[in-house]
């Protein structure tokens, strides 16, 4: 018999993929999948144009409008006369080079996050790239799914191909069990706060543990999308009976037959007991609280309870991070994030805009009536997503509790559409990033917590423990 | 044959900027309003605008010493977050031809290299003299060498950081990827070919 494989997923992925190796070391990598949208695509195709080539697997590559879409209406032409220009122009490139786009009209549209997933384009051992961090999320999958910028863009268009070396891989086992009112929000949210927002670079993290193999495929997405905010490029969840159960039947999926003989490779893919990793970290689930952020940058966090920390608390080298963070959230150290004001809530995006998170959400805001003084708003992560809550009927909780029921799209967790903060206001957000500026005012403020929490936060008009709630 | 242009990446040499902080993001490099373009033609002037409004003139950037700089000096993990390429091409537009820094997010160090820009590391003690050298001292030339692998001030000569594969793509003038990666020719479909899910299951 022979030895044991000491390769994971991502090894093999690798390998699988490696066109060649350079002779500095870097590898030149197929892409298996590469999904485009209307904000970092257009620069490449025009790059493309002078360089006088065509799409090299126009079959391979799928196209969505997310980041700049209206979501009050998605009726052409756009309210937002440059977000129709740049769906016009993604347009133009998808059928000069003959790409599938899936726009409003498809009825298939949503966060290229949000459809490869449920659309079945996402499959374990895949490589996947996209001109978006947020990339990660297919992870979930065990894919090794990655961000890539606009001149990476054209490498794919032109080439199928990018040029890069070849990550380590942190293994993270989440052992143990969640507790009631606990998500998958919170267990990245944590993950990120124990190993900081630059522990990942380098790395691709390899989720893994009973609290992780126990987790829905869209929990899963949550964890691995956020991968990018702890540093890591790509984090991945090794393919099992829970993703199996998930692609059977999807439309781009393996069908019949093929799906069986599929699931065959897809085991043989995953990291086996022998597996080596450059490095493992154990996180006790059962620890872990509803986690907010309360700072500016993904790390910045604590549980719902918990006191912020005072400058005596953390090493040297993040006070001065602190003391800025503190600043600009006008938050006191020493005092728990718990009950602080807020103004907007919103439940949306790659993180947290799919149906099994607005089910959670709308199980608290069926307990009560937004706060007077807070804009809530739910939009939905795609078309289907939308659909799939109107036939739950969860449109109308949200709508009968006070929240605003919006067409799909990135909307507020990026506001590159009119969804946007308004001077200081401090938002409770199901996205990904409480960056300085990040949902569309300059000293606009974000908490980052789980949809569950957002609910619970617009319903008392401040953060709140959703275990209260629930 | 025609004369090529060169773009190899030897050395950077020139005035540098002093840009304190860690886990500086790309949201605060180029706000996302920016990226509503179909192009990245004068993104410059927008570079870190929201920050630059809020210190009110004393943001590194508006600091007439540090005008005409050639060298960002960055702390850790900087260029975090999105991947909008519209962070170094608005930096790149502005001036800048080199990254010193603490440790660079890896999506912003790939966007770097494809545009020619070295994103080079020091170690903690290195970088910290470096940042009061220059402060000290902004007229100063300050070099970027990506041969033997240092960055030279008036603090000394310390060695640098930068991982092979970016430094030779730089060295070699080769950080335009796409016609390395076409010289895999079919092998490129070769490959694709023995994938189960592009041939099928």
């Amino acid at each position: 018999m022979s030895s044991p494989d000491p390769r994971s997923l991502l090894d093999k992925v690798w390998d699988a993929h490696s066109v060649r190796e350079l002779a500095n070391g870097q590898t030149q990598l197929l892409i298996g999948l590469h999904l485009i949208h209307e904000v970092t695509s257009p620069q490449a195709f025009q790059m493309l144009r002078e360089m006088g080539r065509k799409v090299r697997f126009p079959g391979r590559t799928f196209a969505t409008v997310d980041h700049i879409i209206p979501t009050d209406s998605q009726v052409r032409p756009l309210s937002d006369s440059l977000a129709e220009d740049m769906l016009r122009e993604l347009e133009r490139n998808c059928r000069e080079h003959g790409i599938t786009l899936f726009d409003p009209a498809s009825g298939k549209q949503g966060i290229v996050h949000v459809i490869g997933p449920e659309l079945g384009l996402t499959l374990p051992g895949m490589t996947i790239a996209c001109g978006d961090s947020h990339t990660s999320t297919h992870g979930a999958f065990g894919a090794i799914a990655f961000g890539i910028g606009t001149s990476q863009v054209r490498d794919v268009l032109a080439t199928q191909c990018l040029l890069l070396a070849r990550p380590k891989v942190r293994r993270i086992e989440v052992t143990g069990k969640l507790g009631g009112g606990v998500y998958a929000k919170d267990v990245i949210l944590h993950i990120i706060r124990t190993l900081g927002v630059k522990g990942g670079i380098g790395y691709a993290y390899e989720y893994a543990g009973p609290a992780i193999e126990a987790m829905s495929m869209e929990e899963r997405l949550t964890v691995c999308n956020m991968s990018i905010e702890g540093g890591a490029r790509a984090g991945y969840v090794n393919p099992d009976e829970v993703t199996f159960d998930y692609l059977r039947g999807r439309p781009y999926a393996p069908q019949g037959e093929a799906f069986e003989r599929a699931i065959a490779w897809w085991r043989a893919i995953a990291s086996g007991p022998a597996a080596r990793y450059a490095d493992r970290v154990e996180i006790p689930g059962g620890e872990i609280q509803p986690t907010v952020t309360w700072g500016i940058n993904p790390g910045q966090a604590c549980g719902v309870a918990e006191p912020l920390p005072r400058a005596s608390e953390v090493p040297d080298d993040e006070r001065p991070g602190l003391a800025e963070a503190l600043a600009f959230m006008r938050l006191r150290p020493g005092e728990p994030v718990a009950g602080t004001r807020i103004d907007v809530a919103f439940i949306g995006s790659c993180t947290n805009g799919r149906i099994s998170d607005l089910r959670e959400a709308a199980r608290v805001a069926q307990r009560g009536h937004v706060a007077p003084h807070v804009r809530a708003l739910v939009v939905p992560g795609s078309q289907e997503v939308a659909r799939q809550a109107e036939a739950e009927g969860l449109d109308a909780v949200f709508r009968d509790a006070g929240f605003e029921w919006r067409e799909a799209g990135c909307s507020m967790c990026l506001a590159m559409n009119p969804d946007k903060l308004v001077g200081d206001q401090i938002c409770a957000s199901s996205s990904n990033r409480n960056f300085k500026g990040r949902q569309g005012s300059p000293t606009g403020r974000t908490l980052l917590m789980s949809p569950a929490m957002v609910a619970a936060a617009a319903l008392r008009g401040a953060v709140t423990d959703v275990r209260e709630l629930i | 044959m025609a004369a090529e242009l060169d773009t190899r990446v030897l050395r950077v040499a020139g005035r540098a900027c002093p840009l304190r902080g860690d886990d500086i993001d790309t949201d605060r490099i180029i706000p996302a309003r920016y990226l509503r373009c179909v192009t990245f033609e004068g993104l410059g002037e927008y570079a870190f605008e929201d920050d630059r409004a809020q210190a009110k003139g004393d943001h590194a950037l508006d600091q007439e010493r540090y005008a005409g700089a050639a060298i960002l000096v960055v702390g850790r993990n900087f260029g975090c977050g999105s991947s909008r390429e519209h962070a170094p091409q608005a930096l790149m537009r502005r001036g800048f031809r080199a990254f010193v820094g603490g440790s660079f997010a890896e999506i912003f160090f790939g966007n770097c290299v494809a545009l020619g820009l070295p994103c080079v590391t020091l170690a903690t003690a290195d970088l910290a003299k470096l940042f009061d050298s220059v402060e000290l001292d902004p007229t100063q030339e300050v070099v970027v060498d990506l041969e033997s692998l240092s960055v030279t001030s008036r603090a000394g000569r310390f060695a640098a950081g930068l991982p092979e594969g970016a430094r030779s793509q730089l060295v070699e003038g080769s950080w335009n990827a796409t016609a390395v990666l076409l010289e895999a020719g079919e092998a490129i479909e070769r490959t694709a070919r023995t994938l189960p899910y592009v041939a099928g299951f």
